[in-house]
Protein backbone atom coordinates (compact mmCIF):
# COMPACT_ATOMS: atom_id res chain seq x y z
CA UNK A 1 0.00 0.00 0.00
CA UNK A 2 1.61 3.72 -1.08
CA UNK A 3 1.32 6.15 0.99
CA UNK A 4 -0.52 8.52 -0.92
CA UNK A 5 -2.35 11.57 0.15
CA UNK A 6 -4.19 12.24 -2.80
CA UNK A 7 -4.66 10.23 -6.20
CA UNK A 8 -6.54 11.55 -8.86
CA UNK A 9 -6.83 9.22 -11.84
CA UNK A 10 -8.13 10.93 -15.15
CA UNK A 11 -10.26 13.32 -13.57
CA UNK A 12 -12.71 15.89 -15.67
CA UNK A 13 -14.95 18.54 -14.07
CA UNK A 14 -17.24 19.97 -16.36
CA UNK A 15 -19.61 23.13 -15.84
CA UNK A 16 -22.14 22.83 -18.28
CA UNK A 17 -20.60 22.45 -21.57
CA UNK A 18 -17.05 23.46 -20.79
CA UNK A 19 -14.74 21.78 -19.39
CA UNK A 20 -12.51 22.77 -16.49
CA UNK A 21 -10.65 19.93 -16.47
CA UNK A 22 -9.82 17.03 -18.61
CA UNK A 23 -8.19 13.85 -17.85
CA UNK A 24 -6.01 14.84 -14.71
CA UNK A 25 -3.72 12.82 -12.84
CA UNK A 26 -2.15 13.75 -10.18
CA UNK A 27 -0.20 11.86 -6.95
CA UNK A 28 0.65 13.42 -4.15
CA UNK A 29 2.31 11.39 -1.34
CA UNK A 30 1.59 12.04 2.61
CA UNK A 31 4.18 14.84 3.64
CA UNK A 32 4.51 16.64 0.27
CA UNK A 33 4.61 19.94 -0.29
CA UNK A 34 2.76 20.76 -3.80
CA UNK A 35 2.76 23.76 -5.48
CA UNK A 36 0.17 24.42 -8.61
CA UNK A 37 0.48 26.84 -11.12
CA UNK A 38 -1.22 27.66 -14.09
CA UNK A 39 -3.15 30.54 -16.07
CA UNK A 40 -6.71 31.82 -15.17
CA UNK A 41 -9.55 29.78 -15.66
CA UNK A 42 -7.19 27.44 -16.03
CA UNK A 43 -9.18 24.93 -13.44
CA UNK A 44 -6.83 25.45 -10.10
CA UNK A 45 -9.64 26.08 -7.91
CA UNK A 46 -11.60 23.32 -9.56
CA UNK A 47 -8.94 21.01 -9.11
CA UNK A 48 -9.15 21.58 -5.00
CA UNK A 49 -13.00 21.55 -5.22
CA UNK A 50 -12.37 18.10 -6.94
CA UNK A 51 -10.48 17.16 -4.03
CA UNK A 52 -13.06 18.14 -1.41
CA UNK A 53 -15.41 16.56 -3.21
CA UNK A 54 -17.27 20.08 -3.87
CA UNK A 55 -17.92 19.39 -7.40
CA UNK A 56 -19.36 17.08 -9.28
CA UNK A 57 -16.40 14.95 -11.34
CA UNK A 58 -17.95 13.82 -14.76
CA UNK A 59 -14.85 11.21 -14.97
CA UNK A 60 -11.90 9.48 -13.17
CA UNK A 61 -11.65 9.05 -9.47
CA UNK A 62 -10.26 10.68 -6.54
CA UNK A 63 -8.78 9.51 -3.49
CA UNK A 64 -7.99 10.99 -0.54
CA UNK A 65 -5.86 8.79 2.15
CA UNK A 66 -6.75 6.03 0.15
CA UNK A 67 -10.50 6.70 0.24
CA UNK A 68 -12.92 8.12 -2.56
CA UNK A 69 -13.52 11.12 -1.83
CA UNK A 70 -16.85 12.78 -0.28
CA UNK A 71 -18.02 15.68 1.43
CA UNK A 72 -17.83 15.53 4.85
CA UNK A 73 -14.67 13.44 5.55
CA UNK A 74 -12.66 14.25 8.01
CA UNK A 75 -8.52 15.35 7.34
CA UNK A 76 -8.98 17.85 4.55
CA UNK A 77 -8.33 21.43 6.10
CA UNK A 78 -9.54 24.21 3.07
CA UNK A 79 -8.28 27.99 2.93
CA UNK A 80 -10.45 29.44 0.46
CA UNK A 81 -9.99 32.21 -2.22
CA UNK A 82 -9.70 35.40 -0.02
CA UNK A 83 -12.00 37.24 -3.04
CA UNK A 84 -14.78 35.12 -2.80
CA UNK A 85 -15.19 35.81 0.95
CA UNK A 86 -17.38 37.77 3.00
CA UNK A 87 -15.03 40.44 4.88
CA UNK A 88 -18.45 42.13 6.82
CA UNK A 89 -20.09 39.59 8.89
CA UNK A 90 -20.34 40.40 12.28
CA UNK A 91 -18.01 37.82 13.83
CA UNK A 92 -14.95 37.46 15.00
CA UNK A 93 -11.66 35.89 14.77
CA UNK A 94 -12.33 33.27 17.46
CA UNK A 95 -15.89 32.87 16.82
CA UNK A 96 -14.44 31.72 12.92
CA UNK A 97 -12.26 29.70 13.60
CA UNK A 98 -14.16 27.89 15.82
CA UNK A 99 -16.67 27.19 13.31
CA UNK A 100 -14.20 24.52 12.15
CA UNK A 101 -14.88 22.59 14.86
CA UNK A 102 -18.05 22.18 14.04
CA UNK A 103 -19.31 18.11 13.95
CA UNK A 104 -20.76 16.21 10.42
CA UNK A 105 -24.48 16.82 10.66
CA UNK A 106 -26.32 18.65 12.67
CA UNK A 107 -27.25 18.68 16.70
CA UNK A 108 -29.91 20.77 17.99
CA UNK A 109 -28.56 23.11 20.50
CA UNK A 110 -25.09 22.48 19.40
CA UNK A 111 -22.26 24.03 21.95
CA UNK A 112 -18.67 24.03 21.71
CA UNK A 113 -16.81 22.32 24.25
CA UNK A 114 -14.36 23.33 26.32
CA UNK A 115 -11.64 21.63 24.32
CA UNK A 116 -12.76 23.18 21.28
CA UNK A 117 -12.41 26.65 22.97
CA UNK A 118 -9.23 25.94 23.90
CA UNK A 119 -7.73 24.09 21.03
CA UNK A 120 -9.28 27.07 18.50
CA UNK A 121 -7.34 29.68 21.00
CA UNK A 122 -4.05 27.16 20.47
CA UNK A 123 -4.17 27.42 16.53
CA UNK A 124 -4.43 30.88 16.85
CA UNK A 125 -1.10 31.67 18.66
CA UNK A 126 0.22 29.49 16.66
CA UNK A 127 -0.99 31.56 13.14
CA UNK A 128 0.15 34.50 15.23
CA UNK A 129 -2.74 36.32 15.43
CA UNK A 130 -3.61 35.86 19.75
CA UNK A 131 -3.50 39.39 20.20
CA UNK A 132 -6.53 39.87 17.79
CA UNK A 133 -8.88 36.82 19.23
CA UNK A 134 -12.02 39.32 19.64
CA UNK A 135 -11.34 41.56 16.54
CA UNK A 136 -14.54 41.75 14.33
CA UNK A 137 -13.12 40.10 11.26
CA UNK A 138 -13.92 43.47 9.14
CA UNK A 139 -11.20 45.43 11.28
CA UNK A 140 -8.37 42.47 9.55
CA UNK A 141 -5.75 43.49 7.07
CA UNK A 142 -5.20 41.19 4.19
CA UNK A 143 -2.38 38.85 5.83
CA UNK A 144 -4.35 38.51 9.12
CA UNK A 145 -7.52 37.30 7.29
CA UNK A 146 -5.30 34.74 5.18
CA UNK A 147 -3.93 33.69 8.72
CA UNK A 148 -7.53 33.29 10.22
CA UNK A 149 -8.76 31.12 7.68
CA UNK A 150 -5.53 29.07 7.64
CA UNK A 151 -6.56 28.81 11.81
CA UNK A 152 -9.96 27.72 10.56
CA UNK A 153 -8.63 25.10 8.52
CA UNK A 154 -6.07 23.56 11.23
CA UNK A 155 -9.07 23.15 13.77
CA UNK A 156 -10.74 20.28 11.95
CA UNK A 157 -7.18 18.57 12.34
CA UNK A 158 -6.06 17.80 9.22
CA UNK A 159 -3.54 15.72 7.94
CA UNK A 160 -4.01 17.72 4.24
CA UNK A 161 -3.96 21.28 3.71
CA UNK A 162 -5.49 22.91 0.57
CA UNK A 163 -4.75 26.35 -0.05
CA UNK A 164 -6.13 28.72 -3.12
CA UNK A 165 -4.43 31.90 -3.56
CA UNK A 166 -3.46 32.13 -0.13
CA UNK A 167 -0.71 35.22 -0.70
CA UNK A 168 -3.51 37.00 -3.35
CA UNK A 169 -3.89 40.73 -1.47
CA UNK A 170 -1.38 40.04 0.81
CA UNK A 171 1.43 42.64 1.23
CA UNK A 172 4.97 41.73 1.12
CA UNK A 173 5.73 41.08 4.73
CA UNK A 174 3.05 39.28 5.46
CA UNK A 175 3.58 36.73 2.60
CA UNK A 176 6.69 36.22 4.44
CA UNK A 177 5.01 35.11 7.40
CA UNK A 178 2.17 32.95 5.62
CA UNK A 179 5.27 31.06 3.58
CA UNK A 180 7.32 30.33 6.90
CA UNK A 181 4.06 28.85 8.78
CA UNK A 182 3.03 27.18 6.09
CA UNK A 183 6.81 25.70 5.77
CA UNK A 184 6.39 24.49 9.36
CA UNK A 185 2.96 23.56 8.89
CA UNK A 186 4.10 20.88 6.14
CA UNK A 187 6.26 19.35 9.00
CA UNK A 188 3.61 18.03 10.34
CA UNK A 189 0.71 17.71 7.04
CA UNK A 190 0.66 16.86 3.08
CA UNK A 191 0.13 20.90 1.95
CA UNK A 192 -1.26 21.70 -1.42
CA UNK A 193 -1.29 24.90 -2.36
CA UNK A 194 -2.61 26.87 -5.53
CA UNK A 195 -1.14 30.67 -6.63
CA UNK A 196 -0.18 33.00 -9.19
CA UNK A 197 2.88 33.81 -6.97
CA UNK A 198 5.58 32.18 -9.16
CA UNK A 199 8.86 33.88 -7.62
CA UNK A 200 7.57 32.93 -3.94
CA UNK A 201 6.21 29.86 -4.48
CA UNK A 202 9.66 28.60 -6.40
CA UNK A 203 11.69 28.94 -2.81
CA UNK A 204 8.98 27.53 -0.55
CA UNK A 205 7.42 24.21 -2.14
CA UNK A 206 9.08 21.32 -2.36
CA UNK A 207 7.59 20.41 -6.09
CA UNK A 208 5.58 22.38 -8.75
CA UNK A 209 2.87 21.03 -10.95
CA UNK A 210 1.50 23.39 -13.59
CA UNK A 211 -2.21 23.05 -14.74
CA UNK A 212 -4.21 24.06 -17.94
CA UNK A 213 -7.43 21.95 -17.81
CA UNK A 214 -4.88 19.31 -18.07
CA UNK A 215 -2.11 17.91 -15.61
CA UNK A 216 -0.55 15.17 -15.00
CA UNK A 217 1.59 14.92 -12.33
CA UNK A 218 3.59 11.40 -10.71
CA UNK A 219 5.83 13.10 -7.69
CA UNK A 220 8.63 14.32 -10.30
CA UNK A 221 8.41 17.55 -11.34
CA UNK A 222 8.69 17.38 -15.41
CA UNK A 223 8.73 20.46 -16.10
CA UNK A 224 10.85 22.13 -19.58
CA UNK A 225 10.26 25.31 -21.44
CA UNK A 226 7.73 23.42 -23.97
CA UNK A 227 5.29 22.25 -20.66
CA UNK A 228 5.41 25.89 -19.51
CA UNK A 229 5.08 27.68 -22.74
CA UNK A 230 1.94 25.30 -23.98
CA UNK A 231 0.16 25.57 -20.82
CA UNK A 232 0.51 29.69 -20.57
CA UNK A 233 0.20 30.05 -24.21
CA UNK A 234 3.52 32.53 -24.02
CA UNK A 235 7.21 32.12 -21.85
CA UNK A 236 7.11 32.32 -18.82
CA UNK A 237 10.44 33.01 -16.41
CA UNK A 238 10.22 29.71 -14.33
CA UNK A 239 12.59 28.50 -11.58
CA UNK A 240 11.71 24.87 -10.55
CA UNK A 241 12.87 23.87 -7.09
CA UNK A 242 13.29 20.10 -7.46
CA UNK A 243 15.87 18.05 -6.70
CA UNK A 244 18.56 19.05 -7.59
CA UNK A 245 17.76 22.74 -8.69
CA UNK A 246 17.31 23.26 -11.91
CA UNK A 247 16.38 26.71 -13.76
CA UNK A 248 14.60 26.79 -16.70
CA UNK A 249 16.19 28.24 -20.01
CA UNK A 250 16.13 32.30 -20.93
CA UNK A 251 13.33 32.54 -23.57
CA UNK A 252 14.60 32.05 -26.96
CA UNK A 253 17.49 29.92 -26.09
CA UNK A 254 18.48 27.41 -28.38
CA UNK A 255 17.94 23.60 -27.36
CA UNK A 256 21.16 22.23 -27.04
CA UNK A 257 21.14 18.64 -27.08
CA UNK B 1 -53.89 56.08 23.33
CA UNK B 2 -52.90 54.36 26.03
CA UNK B 3 -56.53 54.70 27.78
CA UNK B 4 -57.82 53.12 24.41
CA UNK B 5 -55.74 50.60 24.38
CA UNK B 6 -56.92 48.59 27.85
CA UNK B 7 -60.27 49.63 26.65
CA UNK B 8 -60.12 48.06 23.08
CA UNK B 9 -59.00 44.43 22.10
CA UNK B 10 -57.97 45.02 18.51
CA UNK B 11 -55.34 47.65 19.65
CA UNK B 12 -54.25 45.22 21.99
CA UNK B 13 -54.09 42.44 19.36
CA UNK B 14 -52.22 44.90 16.98
CA UNK B 15 -49.72 45.57 19.84
CA UNK B 16 -49.09 41.92 20.51
CA UNK B 17 -49.05 41.36 16.78
CA UNK B 18 -46.41 44.29 16.56
CA UNK B 19 -44.21 43.17 19.15
CA UNK B 20 -44.32 39.55 17.74
CA UNK B 21 -43.15 40.66 14.06
CA UNK B 22 -40.35 42.35 15.47
CA UNK B 23 -39.05 39.82 17.21
CA UNK B 24 -39.10 37.27 13.68
CA UNK B 25 -37.86 40.43 11.45
CA UNK B 26 -35.45 41.08 13.98
CA UNK B 27 -33.85 37.49 13.93
CA UNK B 28 -34.52 36.57 10.15
CA UNK B 29 -34.03 40.43 8.72
CA UNK B 30 -30.40 40.01 10.57
CA UNK B 31 -29.93 36.90 8.40
CA UNK B 32 -30.83 37.53 5.24
CA UNK B 33 -29.40 41.19 5.00
CA UNK B 34 -25.63 39.29 5.72
CA UNK B 35 -26.64 36.74 3.53
CA UNK B 36 -28.05 38.96 0.75
CA UNK B 37 -31.16 37.19 0.26
CA UNK B 38 -33.41 40.64 0.80
CA UNK B 39 -34.77 40.26 -2.87
CA UNK B 40 -35.71 36.37 -2.63
CA UNK B 41 -37.95 37.66 0.45
CA UNK B 42 -39.30 40.32 -1.44
CA UNK B 43 -40.40 37.56 -4.19
CA UNK B 44 -41.34 35.78 -1.77
CA UNK B 45 -43.84 37.82 -0.48
CA UNK B 46 -45.13 39.20 -3.66
CA UNK B 47 -45.76 35.38 -4.74
CA UNK B 48 -47.88 35.21 -1.35
CA UNK B 49 -50.38 37.29 -3.40
CA UNK B 50 -51.71 34.39 -5.54
CA UNK B 51 -52.59 32.64 -2.60
CA UNK B 52 -54.37 35.69 -0.65
CA UNK B 53 -56.49 35.39 -4.13
CA UNK B 54 -56.90 31.51 -4.22
CA UNK B 55 -58.23 31.92 -0.31
CA UNK B 56 -61.11 34.56 -1.83
CA UNK B 57 -61.94 32.47 -4.91
CA UNK B 58 -62.51 29.17 -2.73
CA UNK B 59 -63.41 30.71 0.39
CA UNK B 60 -60.99 29.99 2.82
CA UNK B 61 -58.91 32.30 5.17
CA UNK B 62 -56.64 34.21 2.88
CA UNK B 63 -53.61 33.96 4.75
CA UNK B 64 -53.47 30.09 5.08
CA UNK B 65 -53.53 30.25 1.15
CA UNK B 66 -50.68 33.05 1.59
CA UNK B 67 -48.77 31.28 3.81
CA UNK B 68 -49.07 28.03 1.28
CA UNK B 69 -47.78 29.81 -1.27
CA UNK B 70 -45.09 31.57 0.67
CA UNK B 71 -43.81 27.99 1.32
CA UNK B 72 -44.06 26.72 -2.15
CA UNK B 73 -42.23 29.73 -2.98
CA UNK B 74 -39.26 29.42 -1.02
CA UNK B 75 -38.84 25.75 -1.40
CA UNK B 76 -39.06 26.53 -5.55
CA UNK B 77 -36.78 29.64 -5.59
CA UNK B 78 -34.51 27.07 -3.11
CA UNK B 79 -34.70 24.21 -5.16
CA UNK B 80 -33.95 26.17 -8.89
CA UNK B 81 -31.10 27.91 -7.13
CA UNK B 82 -29.55 24.69 -6.07
CA UNK B 83 -29.63 22.76 -9.36
CA UNK B 84 -27.84 26.12 -10.70
CA UNK B 85 -30.25 26.17 -13.44
CA UNK B 86 -30.67 29.83 -13.54
CA UNK B 87 -29.63 33.00 -11.80
CA UNK B 88 -31.67 33.13 -8.52
CA UNK B 89 -32.29 36.86 -9.25
CA UNK B 90 -34.15 35.62 -12.79
CA UNK B 91 -36.36 32.71 -10.77
CA UNK B 92 -37.38 35.41 -7.76
CA UNK B 93 -38.45 38.08 -10.78
CA UNK B 94 -40.34 35.25 -12.14
CA UNK B 95 -42.02 33.77 -9.34
CA UNK B 96 -42.89 37.55 -7.88
CA UNK B 97 -44.83 38.54 -10.87
CA UNK B 98 -46.53 35.59 -11.35
CA UNK B 99 -47.80 35.61 -7.67
CA UNK B 100 -48.87 38.88 -8.10
CA UNK B 101 -50.54 37.73 -11.53
CA UNK B 102 -52.20 34.82 -9.69
CA UNK B 103 -53.59 37.14 -7.46
CA UNK B 104 -55.29 39.28 -9.62
CA UNK B 105 -56.55 36.41 -11.71
CA UNK B 106 -58.16 34.31 -8.64
CA UNK B 107 -59.63 37.77 -7.77
CA UNK B 108 -61.42 38.60 -11.27
CA UNK B 109 -62.56 34.89 -11.58
CA UNK B 110 -64.41 35.59 -7.90
CA UNK B 111 -68.17 36.33 -8.45
CA UNK B 112 -69.79 39.60 -7.18
CA UNK B 113 -67.81 42.61 -6.11
CA UNK B 114 -64.16 42.28 -5.67
CA UNK B 115 -62.68 42.67 -1.98
CA UNK B 116 -60.54 45.06 -0.70
CA UNK B 117 -57.15 43.51 -0.56
CA UNK B 118 -55.63 46.76 0.28
CA UNK B 119 -55.19 45.46 4.01
CA UNK B 120 -52.76 42.53 2.57
CA UNK B 121 -50.68 44.47 0.56
CA UNK B 122 -50.20 47.61 2.53
CA UNK B 123 -50.97 46.34 5.82
CA UNK B 124 -53.37 46.96 8.81
CA UNK B 125 -52.18 45.84 11.74
CA UNK B 126 -55.70 46.98 13.22
CA UNK B 127 -57.38 44.63 11.83
CA UNK B 128 -55.58 41.64 13.48
CA UNK B 129 -58.14 39.25 14.85
CA UNK B 130 -57.49 36.69 17.47
CA UNK B 131 -57.45 33.92 15.08
CA UNK B 132 -54.72 35.79 13.32
CA UNK B 133 -52.76 36.68 16.67
CA UNK B 134 -52.79 33.05 17.13
CA UNK B 135 -51.32 31.69 14.43
CA UNK B 136 -48.70 34.92 14.34
CA UNK B 137 -47.58 33.61 18.06
CA UNK B 138 -47.04 29.53 16.37
CA UNK B 139 -44.82 31.11 13.80
CA UNK B 140 -43.01 33.17 15.56
CA UNK B 141 -42.39 30.51 17.96
CA UNK B 142 -41.06 28.49 15.13
CA UNK B 143 -38.83 30.87 13.89
CA UNK B 144 -37.62 31.68 17.07
CA UNK B 145 -36.85 28.21 18.24
CA UNK B 146 -35.14 27.18 14.98
CA UNK B 147 -32.61 30.27 15.42
CA UNK B 148 -31.97 29.25 18.58
CA UNK B 149 -31.56 26.05 18.93
CA UNK B 150 -29.32 26.34 15.62
CA UNK B 151 -27.82 29.05 16.58
CA UNK B 152 -23.78 28.25 16.17
CA UNK B 153 -24.25 26.67 12.80
CA UNK B 154 -26.22 30.00 11.54
CA UNK B 155 -23.50 31.78 12.59
CA UNK B 156 -21.10 29.66 10.39
CA UNK B 157 -23.59 29.32 7.56
CA UNK B 158 -23.83 33.75 7.42
CA UNK B 159 -20.07 33.41 6.75
CA UNK B 160 -18.75 30.37 4.85
CA UNK B 161 -21.62 27.91 4.29
CA UNK B 162 -19.18 26.23 1.39
CA UNK B 163 -16.30 25.86 4.36
CA UNK B 164 -19.90 23.70 6.34
CA UNK B 165 -20.00 21.77 3.28
CA UNK B 166 -16.60 20.43 3.70
CA UNK B 167 -16.97 20.08 7.34
CA UNK B 168 -19.95 17.61 6.42
CA UNK B 169 -22.50 19.72 8.15
CA UNK B 170 -25.83 19.86 5.91
CA UNK B 171 -26.11 22.88 4.51
CA UNK B 172 -28.67 21.82 2.33
CA UNK B 173 -30.92 21.50 5.20
CA UNK B 174 -29.94 24.68 6.80
CA UNK B 175 -30.38 26.75 3.30
CA UNK B 176 -34.16 25.27 2.71
CA UNK B 177 -35.21 25.86 6.50
CA UNK B 178 -33.98 29.11 6.00
CA UNK B 179 -36.18 30.10 3.15
CA UNK B 180 -38.89 28.13 5.03
CA UNK B 181 -38.18 30.45 8.08
CA UNK B 182 -38.34 33.55 5.68
CA UNK B 183 -41.93 32.58 4.24
CA UNK B 184 -42.77 31.88 7.75
CA UNK B 185 -41.32 35.27 8.25
CA UNK B 186 -43.39 37.19 5.14
CA UNK B 187 -46.79 35.85 6.77
CA UNK B 188 -46.24 36.93 10.34
CA UNK B 189 -45.89 40.64 8.40
CA UNK B 190 -48.06 40.52 6.13
CA UNK B 191 -50.95 41.27 8.56
CA UNK B 192 -48.62 44.46 10.03
CA UNK B 193 -47.41 45.84 7.30
CA UNK B 194 -48.91 43.94 4.11
CA UNK B 195 -47.03 42.03 1.12
CA UNK B 196 -45.35 44.82 -0.61
CA UNK B 197 -43.76 47.13 2.37
CA UNK B 198 -42.50 43.33 4.58
CA UNK B 199 -38.81 43.99 2.42
CA UNK B 200 -38.42 47.30 4.59
CA UNK B 201 -39.39 45.88 7.81
CA UNK B 202 -37.09 42.73 6.82
CA UNK B 203 -34.31 45.48 6.27
CA UNK B 204 -34.43 48.84 7.75
CA UNK B 205 -34.19 47.66 11.72
CA UNK B 206 -31.38 44.95 10.64
CA UNK B 207 -29.61 47.65 8.84
CA UNK B 208 -30.08 50.17 11.12
CA UNK B 209 -28.86 47.43 14.20
CA UNK B 210 -25.74 46.96 11.74
CA UNK B 211 -24.41 50.26 11.48
CA UNK B 212 -24.14 50.51 15.82
CA UNK B 213 -23.17 47.10 16.51
CA UNK B 214 -21.16 44.70 15.06
CA UNK B 215 -21.85 41.10 17.07
CA UNK B 216 -23.80 39.22 15.66
CA UNK B 217 -26.10 38.48 18.91
CA UNK B 218 -26.16 42.30 20.04
CA UNK B 219 -27.49 42.83 16.19
CA UNK B 220 -30.28 40.63 16.65
CA UNK B 221 -31.29 42.17 19.71
CA UNK B 222 -30.36 45.85 18.29
CA UNK B 223 -33.04 44.78 15.69
CA UNK B 224 -35.86 43.18 17.31
CA UNK B 225 -36.01 46.62 19.74
CA UNK B 226 -35.90 48.38 16.58
CA UNK B 227 -38.51 46.57 15.37
CA UNK B 228 -40.81 46.82 18.13
CA UNK B 229 -40.16 50.35 18.57
CA UNK B 230 -41.09 51.03 15.02
CA UNK B 231 -44.13 49.16 15.24
CA UNK B 232 -45.41 50.37 18.36
CA UNK B 233 -44.82 54.04 17.22
CA UNK B 234 -46.13 53.25 13.90
CA UNK B 235 -48.89 51.84 15.36
CA UNK B 236 -49.28 55.18 17.55
CA UNK B 237 -49.18 57.54 14.53
CA UNK B 238 -51.47 55.21 12.63
CA UNK B 239 -54.04 55.11 15.65
CA UNK B 240 -53.83 59.09 15.92
CA UNK B 241 -53.37 59.88 12.70
CA UNK B 242 -55.96 57.33 10.56
CA UNK B 243 -53.30 56.52 8.29
CA UNK B 244 -52.38 52.98 7.40
CA UNK B 245 -50.35 51.10 10.03
CA UNK B 246 -48.10 49.27 7.34
CA UNK B 247 -47.04 52.99 5.45
CA UNK B 248 -46.26 54.46 8.70
CA UNK B 249 -44.50 51.75 10.28
CA UNK B 250 -42.00 52.07 6.99
CA UNK B 251 -41.74 55.57 6.70
CA UNK B 252 -40.75 55.90 10.12
CA UNK B 253 -38.26 52.82 9.67
CA UNK B 254 -36.65 54.46 6.53
CA UNK B 255 -36.53 57.59 8.41
CA UNK B 256 -34.64 56.09 11.46
CA UNK B 257 -32.24 54.82 9.11
CA UNK B 258 -31.63 57.85 7.41
CA UNK B 259 -30.99 59.62 10.54
CA UNK B 260 -28.71 57.19 12.71
CA UNK B 261 -26.38 56.69 8.74
CA UNK B 262 -26.40 60.82 8.55
CA UNK B 263 -25.75 60.92 12.52
CA UNK B 264 -22.89 58.54 12.40
CA UNK B 265 -21.63 59.71 9.35
CA UNK B 266 -21.52 63.61 11.18
CA UNK B 267 -19.87 62.12 13.86
CA UNK B 268 -16.80 60.28 12.39
CA UNK B 269 -16.33 63.03 10.00
CA UNK B 270 -15.70 65.26 13.06
CA UNK B 271 -13.89 62.46 14.28
CA UNK B 272 -11.86 62.58 11.42
CA UNK B 273 -11.47 66.21 10.60
CA UNK B 274 -9.92 66.70 14.28
CA UNK B 275 -6.84 63.69 13.29
CA UNK B 276 -6.69 65.82 10.84
CA UNK B 277 -5.63 69.18 12.81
Amino acid sequence: MSNAAVRMDNVSVYYGQTPALTDVCLEVQSGEYLGIIGPNGGGKSTLLKAILGLVKISGGSVEVFGRPVKSGISGIGYVPQFADMDKNTPISVREVVLTGRLRPGINPFFRFSKEDEEFSCSLIDKVGLSHLKNRRIRELSGGEYQRMLIARALATNPGLLLLDEPTASVDAAARVQIYELLEELNKSMTIILVTHDLLAISSHVHRLACLNRTLVYHGEPEFNEDVVNGLYGCPVDLIAHGVPHRVLREHGEDVKE
Amino acid sequence: MIRALFKYSFLQNALLSGILASIVCGIIGVIIVEKKLVMMSGGIAHTSYGGVGLGYLLGFEPIIGAFAFAVCAALGIGYIKRKGGAHSDLIIGLFWSAGMALGILFIAMMPGYPPDLSSYLFGNILSVTRANLHLISVLTFIVLFAVVCLYNYWKAYIFDSEFMTILGVRTGFLEYLLLFLVAITVVVLIRVVGIVLVIALLTAPAATAGLLTSGLRSRIVYSVLFGAFFCIAGLFISYELEIASGASIVVLSAMCYAAVYAAQNILSRRKTGKCVK
